[in-house]
C-alpha cells in the first residue's frame, strides 16, 4: 500500500528525522492559513501516489501566503496520470545546497532488506541505477542486528566528506531504517535528503510503501490508506476479500489463485480477446464471495462477456456453482457467461448448474475461446 | 527416488485443530501420507482423529515420534515463530502453507531456518507431493500420477491446471513442488531445479514463473549452465499492468523489471522449451521424454 508524502512525513518526523514543518490541506483557504503558520515561503505539493509530480506542474514554489492559495487553487483537483489532487501539502521551502538518495528495498534477489544510497538524489533513482550504477551504494543489512552506527557512518560518507554531515545523514539511515522495519514496509526513501547553505542535514521529501500482508496486524497502518486514490471498483473488491485489478478489455474473469488468474487473462489475450480484470477469489471460496464478484466485474461497461475459470483444490466448485446461481437470480445478468470449473466437487457443481439452466465447460482453452468469441459479438 | 518428500517422510501438522489444518490433515493421511504427530499449543495429549497424537510443542513432537518433515497451517501473525519453532526443533524440510505473512518477519526467518540446516518451502504455497508416496500441503492427490517430470512452480491453481494436463496425458510427475508467490521464501527454483538434476527418476523439469522480481532468470542461466536434464517453462502475467501486485504479494512489475516477456527471452536464451499456454506443456514434455 501506498501511502502519501505527508503522511510518510509523519511517520519518519516520530522517529526523529530532521523535516522541515508542513501541513497537508485540502482548499486553498487551508493551504494560504498554514502558509502564514510557516511564517516563511513554503511549497505546495500534490498528494498522489504517482511519480513525476513535479514535472505534470503539482509542486510550487510560493514566496507569500497569497501565492500559496493561488498555487492550491490551481493544482488542487489538478489530474495527474489519472488521478485527481484532492490534497497538498504545503511545507517549508527547504534552502537547498546538494541533493542525495538514500533508501531501503526488500531485496529479493539478496533476500535482505537493501540499502540504496547515491550522491546523484532528486532524480529517479531507477534512471541513475541504469546510467551511472558505480554512483549508488547498495548496503544489505543483517535482520539481527539492524543498521549498526558503523554502517551507518560508513554510508553517511559515501555521500559527504564533511564529518559532521556524513554522521547526521548515517543517524538519519538509522532512523529510517526503524521506521522501515517498524513500520512493515517493503520500501522506505528520503529523495532528496538536503543539506542547506547552513549545513544541516535534512529529508525534503519521503515515500513509504507498506507490505499489504502487514496491515492484518497494523489498523494503525491500515488507517492511512486513501481510498480516494484508488478505483472505487478496487475499493468494493478489498473490502470483499477479493484481489481485483481493472483493465481496459471486454473479457471479464473470475478465477481462484492468482497464478492461474494471470494464465487466464493470458489465454484471452493468447485468443484475441483483451481481459477487462484480474480478479482472484482466493482459496477457501463460499458463495458470498462470488456473488460479490460478479457484482464487481457487472459493473464495468466495457465488459462483454463472463468467464469463470475454477480449478477445485481448496476451492469447492460446487461453492462456486451455488454462488454463481444466488448471484445471478439477484441480478439477472445482462451479459453472456462462461463458465469453466473442474476439480473437487465437480460432479455437484454441473448438477447445480444445469439444474438452473448454465452450461459448464471443464476445459480451460475451450472456455477462454467461447467467451472471446461472445464478447467479440457482444461488442459490435 | 524424488525430490524432498517420499513414502519414508515422518509428517508434524502444525495447526492440525484449526480449520484449515484438520481438513488438510485428513487429505494427506488419506493419500497415504505419514502423518505422526500434530502440534496445537494448550492441546497436547489429545489424538487427532482418534490417532494421531496432539503435542503442545514441535521439540516435544520430533522428540516423540522421529517426525522429520513439519507442515504449518497457522494464522498469518504466527506463522513465522511456527517456521522458526519447527528450525529450531531439528526439523529438515518445513512447509509453511500460510498466504500472507509480513515480508518483514521473512527477513528474519529464512537466515534462522537456513543457520540450523533446514530447508523451508513457501510461505504461500501449495507445498509438494510425490505421487504414490507422500503429499505435504494441499495440491490435490487425485490429478497427480507417479513419472518422471518434475514440476515446480510459483503458483497453486496453476501448477494443478498444468498437471492435470500432463496426467490426463499419461506424462507421470516424480514431485510437485510449489514454492509460493512470495518475494522472500525459503526454496527457490534454482533449489528445486538443482534437486530435481540430482533426482535419478525425474527425466524432464516442467517450470511455471510468473512476472515480478529475477528469480526466472536466474534459473535460466543455472539451466544454461548447470543442468543436464531438459526444462519446460511457461511465465504467467504476460497480460499483468506495471506497478500493479497481481494476486501474489511477489507478481509485480516494478519498473520495466520483472515483465513476462523479459523472462521468457531469457527461457529462450538458456535454449529451454517455452509454453505458451498450459496445455503447451503436453507436447513440450513428451518431445523431450522421447
Amino acid at each position: 500500500m501506498n501511502i502519501h508524502e505527508y503522511q510518510a512525513k509523519d511517520v519518519l518526523r516520530r522517529y526523529g528525522v530532521p523535516i522541515p514543518p508542513g501541513e497537508v490541506a485540502t482548499t486553498p483557504d487551508e493551504a494560504e492559513a498554514i502558509a502564514r503558520r510557516v511564517g516563511k515561503p513554503v511549497m505546495v505539493k500534490a498528494q498522489v501516489h504517482v511519480g513525476g509530480r513535479g514535472k505534470a506542474g503539482g509542486v510550487k514554489f510560493c514566496p507569500t501566503p497569497e501565492a500559496a492559495r493561488e498555487k492550491a487553487t490551481a493544482i488542487l483537483g489538478m489530474d495527474i496520470k489519472g488521478l485527481t489532487v484532492e490534497k497538498v501539502l504545503v511545507t517549508e521551502a527547504a534552502d537547498i545546497g546538494t541533493e542525495a538518495y538514500v533508501g531501503i528495498i526488500v531485496d529479493r534477489a539478496t533476500k535482505k532488506a537493501v540499502f540504496m544510497v547515491s550522491a546523484a538524489g532528486g532524480i529517479d533513482i531507477e534512471e541513475v541505477a541504469a546510467t551511472t550504477p558505480e554512483k549508488i551504494k547498495y548496503f544489505p543489512v543483517d535482520p539481527r542486528f539492524g543498521l549498526l552506527p558503523f554502517e551507518a557512518q560508513q554510508l553517511g560518507f559515501f555521500l559527504y566528506q564533511d564529518a559532521k554531515q556524513a554522521r547526521a545523514a548515517g543517524k538519519i539511515m538509522q532512523q529510517l531504517y526503524t521506521a522501515f522495519v517498524e513500520n512493515g514496509c517493503s520500501l522506505a526513501e528520503i529523495n532528496p535528503l538536503v543539506v542547506t547553505p547552513a549545513g544541516e542535514v535534512i529529508a525534503v521529501d519521503a515515500k513509504m510503501v507498506i507490505d499489504d500482508n502487514e496491515l492484518e496486524r497494523r489498523k494503525d497502518l491500515e488507517a492511512l490508506r486513501d481510498e480516494s486514490s484508488e478505483a472505487p471498483s478496487e475499493v468494493d473488491a478489498r473490502n470483499a476479500n477479493l484481489t481485483f485489478i481493472k483493465l481496459d478489455g471486454n473479457v471479464g474473469c473470475i478465477v481462484n489463485g492468482a497464478g492461474l488468474a494471470m494464465a487466464t487473462m493470458d489465454l484471452v489475450k493468447f485468443y484475441g480477446g483483451e481481459p477487462a480484470n484480474f480478479l482472484d477469489i482466493g482459496g477457501s471460496s463460499n458463495p458470498e464471495k462470488v456473488v460479490n464478484a460478479l457484482r464487481i466485474i457487472t459493473a464495468d461497461e466495457n465488459v462483454k462477456a463472463i468467464l469463470f475459470n475454477i480449478f477445485g483444490g481448496i476451492t469447492r466448485t460446487d461453492d462456486v456453482a451455488n454462488g454463481i446461481v444466488t448471484a445471478t437470480k439477484q441480478n439477472p445478468l445482462k451479459v453472456p457467461i462462461v463458465i469453466r470449473l473442474t476439480g473437487t466437487n465437480e460432479e455437484i457443481a454441473v448438477k447445480i448448474l444445469s439444474d438452473n439452466g448454465f452450461t459448464a465447460l471443464t476445459d480451460m482453452d475451450e472456455a477462454v475461446k467461447k467467451a472471446v468469441q461472445l464478447a467479440t459479438e457482444g461488442g459490435k | 527416488m524424488s525430490v524432498f518428500i517420499d513414502k519414508d517422510t515422518r509428517l508434524i501438522v502444525q495447526g492440525i485443530t484449526g480449520r484449515d489444518g484438520s481438513f488438510h490433515a485428513k487429505q494427506m493421511m488419506e493419500y497415504g501420507t505419514q502423518v505422526v504427530a500434530g502440534v496445537t499449543p494448550g492441546k497436547g495429549g489429545q489424538k487427532f482423529e482418534g490417532s494421531v497424537p496432539v503435542f503442545n510443542t514441535v521439540e516435544e513432537a520430533v522428540k516423540e515420534t522421529g517426525a522429520n518433515t513439519s507442515v504449518i497451517y497457522v494464522p498469518p501473525p504466527f506463522a513465522a515463530d511456527a517456521m522458526m519453532e519447527a528450525a529450531a526443533a531439528g526439523v529438515q524440510f518445513v512447509v509453511c502453507i500460510t498466504e500472507g505473512v509480513p515480508v518483514i518477519d521473512m527477513l528474519k526467518v529464512r537466515p534462522y531456518v537456513i543457520e540450523r540446516g533446514a530447508r523451508l518451502l513457501g510461505p504461500n504455497c501449495p507445498g509438494a507431493i510425490t505421487p504414490g508416496q507422500s503429499k505435504v500441503g494441499i495440491i490435490p492427490g487425485r490429478i497427480c500420477t507417479p513419472g518422471n517430470v518434475g514440476v515446480v512452480s510459483r503458483s497453486g491453481t496453476l501448477t494443478y491446471e498444468v498437471v492435470n494436463h500432463l496426467t490426463k496425458a499419461g506424462l507421470g510427475q516424480s514431485t510437485c513442488v510449489g514454492i509460493g508467490g512470495d518475494p522472500i521464501n525459503g526454496t527457490g527454483f534454482i533449489d528445486v531445479l538443482q534437486a530435481f538434476e540430482n533426482d535419478p527418476d525425474t527425466k524432464v523439469v516442467a517450470m511455471m514463473g510468473e512476472i515480478g522480481g529475477t528469480d526466472e532468470q536466474d534459473a535460466a542461466a543455472f539451466i544454461k549452465e548447470k543442468m543436464t536434464k531438459p526444462v519446460v517453462g511457461f511465465i504467467a502475467g504476460q497480460t499483468a499492468p506495471p506497478g500493479r501486485r497481481m494476486g501474489h504479494a511477489g507478481a509485480i512489475i516494478s519498473g520495466s523489471s520483472g515483465t513476462a516477456a523479459e523472462k521468457i527471452d531469457a527461457f529462450k536464451a538458456a535454449g529451454m522449451g517455452v509454453a505458451q499456454r498450459p496445455i503447451d506443456f503436453v507436447e513440450l514434455v513428451r518431445e523431450r521424454l522421447s
